[in-house]
């Protein structure tokens, strides 16, 4: 083959762009190189090794996460080798902690002597609690892998529960670091780092410490971007499960900035927020309000009926007999004393349309200019 | 924002001041920490609280409370006398630069210092920095404008940056960042006592015409109305007889709240239209249930003008309506029919009457949201505004001194007050306080303070004190912090049962009557 900018990927010539890595060009060819620690925008760290690729030439398999794309190389991504080597870290992951997604292995004793250790760990007797929406279990299944072979090792710390908004699990932590990039590297919030050596490596949090006396601010970009089980909403772990919510994607209604998220819904209620990935302006990054602070959609202390206050007091009316009674004497007002007698705040917290409207309402009922709303408080 | 979130990380320096940015704006402070850690970029911040973001900053820089327009004017005598100044882009693109020249000779660093409390050194070094950069960002919030001098300050901002040559171009720009979801949606759409949409003047008459056609009506009225701190005090002394309140809760935001009650219960008719019985629903004649932004559609633009789409997600509880139906509603009720089959029709409706939405449709914004101005189906739509030229053509200077803040401490009320919020609450907390996660985060209200002050008054971490001003006093928690300013106390304004807006003074800026939250003379005492 000439110099090109061309390297060959299964037998695909596909062009490369300064600065590229092997999966960088993979994905651009559509072909999939599965990943675990790999996240977008981040530092490469090739700690999970699951992307391993033969490169022609090479010694051993290299991670195409971290290895530059170089012209005239020539890759092959699913390779007798290449499988072999992912299915054994693969059935080194699931043989280490609580991965009880039904893969681990075909004894039954085995299995239920296996289930019922996680079940005392876990305080339920479901299968795992991300089960249909796990990484780790996509590719188990992909390349038909158990955790047989290997001798299961326990959990070495236990579970984190004591704040209000994620459950720490370490028994199904696979230390892949994502949860560490995205703190650093995409939030910058430096509060959570690998602590600890060897097989007593742990992800930490100010010397390890519970998330809520660290430098968390509790963003959950950790949730979001951990592939398996370890990093869960406390409020969704073991009562929503995934294929149980549809996601309806909309725009935040806090700041101003704007973020897009995915409301999953289940049975008229919205019961986890995600951000939306790889779309401006937030790119899937959110805040604790934005993911956390959803609750007062389905609060049981929403206005329900419009309410007329008589002496003093509030009781419900319909609809007909409230807009009857605010026309009637915003009309009389209007009649009597002019539309400037009257004033209308609209709202920063309503949409476009519903400004529009009030705008016009205003102007072309009222006939008064008297409209404004809080963007200076 | 005249440039994007995202354009943030193409700085060289940004300058960010009066913004608590990693509590307010989160995720966009996560674009200014990845400028600075992964791409070099330098951080200015101008503030006087020890803030998150200032942990990613080369300089931080102090002032004094109500001191902006003295340390802008100081930075920009520096890169004046220096010779920092963008000369091309002035001479090309500006007008008036001689009188600002003028102006802040008078501003030395020296002189700056003794109004500012910034170190003549510090102020040097930052205005070079920012001076330098070929490409500079600024970035401000309400501590900049909830000022009797907002005006005066965000104008001094302008200068800094067409000074510096820092307009239309990627990485620079002049950046408000907006607190609320639809804060500039509201504005865009003509919720502005002096403006219809798209900030076409109320005395256009050729924008007055326009609408009169659309909207078939005539007699449309040409003289600016009232703003927001006008009609409460007007609600008090009767001039004002009816005030329709959506979505919004005065009683909590509202500086002098003592006063902002008895003008309400003044009035003949209050409607509060909202999601919850809010302290001013209370108050209210008639209250009317809408829906949550949960359950309806619609579009929201977010600070940096992207019109994004928002979707149903779940129904409404009870019998709550979309606020645009309600509205509908009453109008028609009142004889004048207006109805629309959905938000779209509405959208489309608006689009046709704004030039900067016209190329803005429905599905234009399905995936994602376009930035105005985008005045034709084909525009792509504006990032960056003020390439070419600025709206007005040249960009103007403006010569502008430093004027004291309306309330200085004396020996009556020695402290200063300053507010504002918290990263696990917003706003008046009506939505946040209904999750048990942030009410356990934050779960009251708080009178920040240094550890020093607080020695002199006796006073300990978690002692219940007394915080009084000239219009009323409120109990609170004291929380003694690094991030406190001595002499200065920080209360944020979210809790009802301590609203810091019974402290805060009145007083406006002449020409956005924005009321001055950001400084108060206050005192407190122990106990309650």
């Amino acid at each position: 083959m000439e110099q090109t900018n061309l390297m060959v990927i299964n037998g695909n010539e596909l062009p490369i762009e300064p600065g590229d890595t092997i999966l960088e060009v993979a994905r651009r060819g559509h072909i999939d190189i599965p990943t675990l620690c790999h996240l977008k925008g981040t530092t490469p760290t090739g700690a999970c090794r699951i992307c391993v690729v033969e490169v022609k030439g090479a010694r051993t398999l290299l991670p195409a996460c971290s290895t530059p794309a170089s012209p005239n190389m020539v890759v092959r991504t699913e390779s007798p080798e290449v499988v072999s080597s992912r299915k054994e870290i693969l059935r080194l992951m699931l043989s280490s902690g609580n991965h009880n997604c039904a893969v681990r292995g075909r004894d039954d004793s085995d299995w239920t002597q296996f289930q019922l250790g996680v079940e005392k760990d876990d305080g339920s007797d479901g299968l795992c609690p991300v089960w249909g929406d796990c990484r780790l279990q996509d590719l188990a299944y992909r390349y038909q892998v158990t955790g047989e072979g290997f001798q299961g090792t326990p959990a070495r710390y236990p579970m984190e529960t004591v704040n209000p908004f994620i459950v720490r699990d370490f028994s199904r932590c696979i230390l892949c670091g994502r949860c560490v990039q995205a703190c650093n590297e995409v939030q910058v919030n430096n509060a959570i780092s690998f602590g600890y050596r060897g097989a007593d490596t742990k992800i930490i949090a100010a010397g390890d410490r519970p998330l809520k006396d660290s430098d968390c601010v509790f963003c959950g970009e950790c949730v979001q971007v951990c592939p398996v089980g370890a990093l869960v909403e406390k409020d969704v772990r073991y009562h929503v499960r995934p294929w149980e919510t549809q996601k309806v994607r909309t725009t935040c209604s806090y700041c101003g900035v704007g973020c897009q998220l995915h409301l999953h819904v289940r049975d008229n209620r919205v019961v986890k927020v995600s951000g939306v990935e790889g779309e401006a302006p937030n790119f899937g990054s959110l805040c604790v309000k934005g993911r956390f602070g959803f609750d007062f959609i389905g609060s049981d202390q929403r206005l329900t009926d419009p309410l007329i206050k008589e002496n003093g007091a509030f009781r419900k009316a319909t609809w007909e007999e409230a807009i009857g009674l605010v026309a009637g004497k915003l009309k009389s007002i209007r009649d009597t004393h002019g539309g400037d007698s009257i004033g209308v705040l609209t709202s920063a917290r309503i949409t476009n349309e519903e400004n529009y409207i009030a705008h016009k309402f205003t102007r072309a009922v009222l006939k008064t200019n008297n409209i404004d709303h809080c963007a200076r408080l | 924002m005249t440039n994007t979130i995202a354009d943030i990380e193409e700085a060289d320096v940004i300058l960010i001041t009066g913004s608590n940015t990693t509590e307010n704006h989160p995720v966009l402070s996560t674009f200014v920490k990845r400028a600075v850690t992964r791409r070099g970029a330098k951080l200015i911040v101008v503030d006087p609280r020890r803030i998150k973001i200032t942990e990613f900053s080369e300089h931080w820089l102090r002032p004094n409370l109500g001191t902006d327009v003295a340390w802008i004017n100081g930075m920009m005598h520096v890169i004046i006398k220096e010779d920092l100044h963008d000369k091309t882009f002035i001479e090309a693109r500006t007008e008036k630069f001689d009188e600002l020249k003028t102006m802040v000779e008078r501003y030395t660093p020296e002189h700056v210092e003794t109004i500012t409390g910034i170190p003549a050194r510090q102020l040097i070094e930052a205005a070079r920095l920012y001076a330098k950069a070929p490409a500079g960002s600024i970035l401000y919030c309400m501590g900049i404008t909830q000022h009797t001098t907002g005006t005066d300050n965000v104008k001094s901002l302008a200068n800094l940056a067409m000074l510096c040559g820092n307009m239309g171009i990627r990485g620079g720009g002049v950046n408000p960042l907006r607190g609320q979801n639809n804060v500039q949606g509201a504005c865009d759409m003509g919720g502005l006592p002096n403006v219809l949409t798209g900030y076409q003047s109320v005395d256009n008459l050729d924008a007055i015409k326009k609408m009169e056609r659309t909207w078939n009506v005539t007699g449309l009225p040409t003289k600016p109305g009232l703003k927001v701190t006008e009609m409460v005090p007007k609600a008090h002394s009767g001039e004002i007889k009816a005030l329709y309140i959506i979505g919004e809760n005065p009683l909590v935001s509202d500086p002098d709240l003592n006063h902002a009650e008895k003008s309400l219960s003044n009035l003949e008719l209050l409607v509060v239209q909202d999601i919850f019985l809010t302290e001013t629903a209370r108050m209210a004649d008639v209250v009317l249930p809408s829906k949550c932004f949960a359950e309806k559609d619609g579009t929201f633009s977010n600070t940096e003008r992207r019109v994004q789409r928002v979707r149903k997600a779940v129904d409404p509880p009870g019998t709550a309506k979309d606020d645009w139906k309600i509205t509908c509603d009453i109008a028609t009720r009142m004889g004048y029919p207006m109805s629309y089959m959905d938000s779209e029709t509405i959208f489309n409706e608006l689009a046709g009457v704004t030039p900067s939405y016209a190329g803005i449709s429905y599905p234009r914004i399905e995936h994602e949201g376009l930035h105005w101005p985008c005045p034709t189906p084909e525009h792509p739509g504006t990032p960056i505004l003020h390439g070419a030229q600025f709206t007005r053509g040249k960009g103007m200077f403006h010569a502008i001194e430093w004027i004291a803040p309306a309330e200085v401490a004396d020996d009556d009320y020695p402290m200063y007050l300053t507010t504002g919020r918290v990263l696990y609450h917003y706003h008046t907390g009506t939505m946040t306080m209904k999750t048990d996660g942030l009410n356990e985060r934050a779960p009251e209200s708080f009178v920040e303070i240094t550890r020093g002050d607080a020695l002199g008054m006796g006073i300990e971490n978690g002692d219940r004190v007394t915080i009084a001003s000239r219009r009323g006093e409120i109990q609170a928690m004291v929380r003694i912090s690094r991030k406190a300013v001595a002499g200065t106390v920080f209360i944020p304004f979210h809790f009802a049962q301590a609203a810091a807006n019974k402290l805060t003074n009145a007083a406006l800026d002449p020409i956005s009557g924005i009321p001055e939250y950001k400084v108060c003379a206050v005192k407190l005492s122990k106990g309650v």
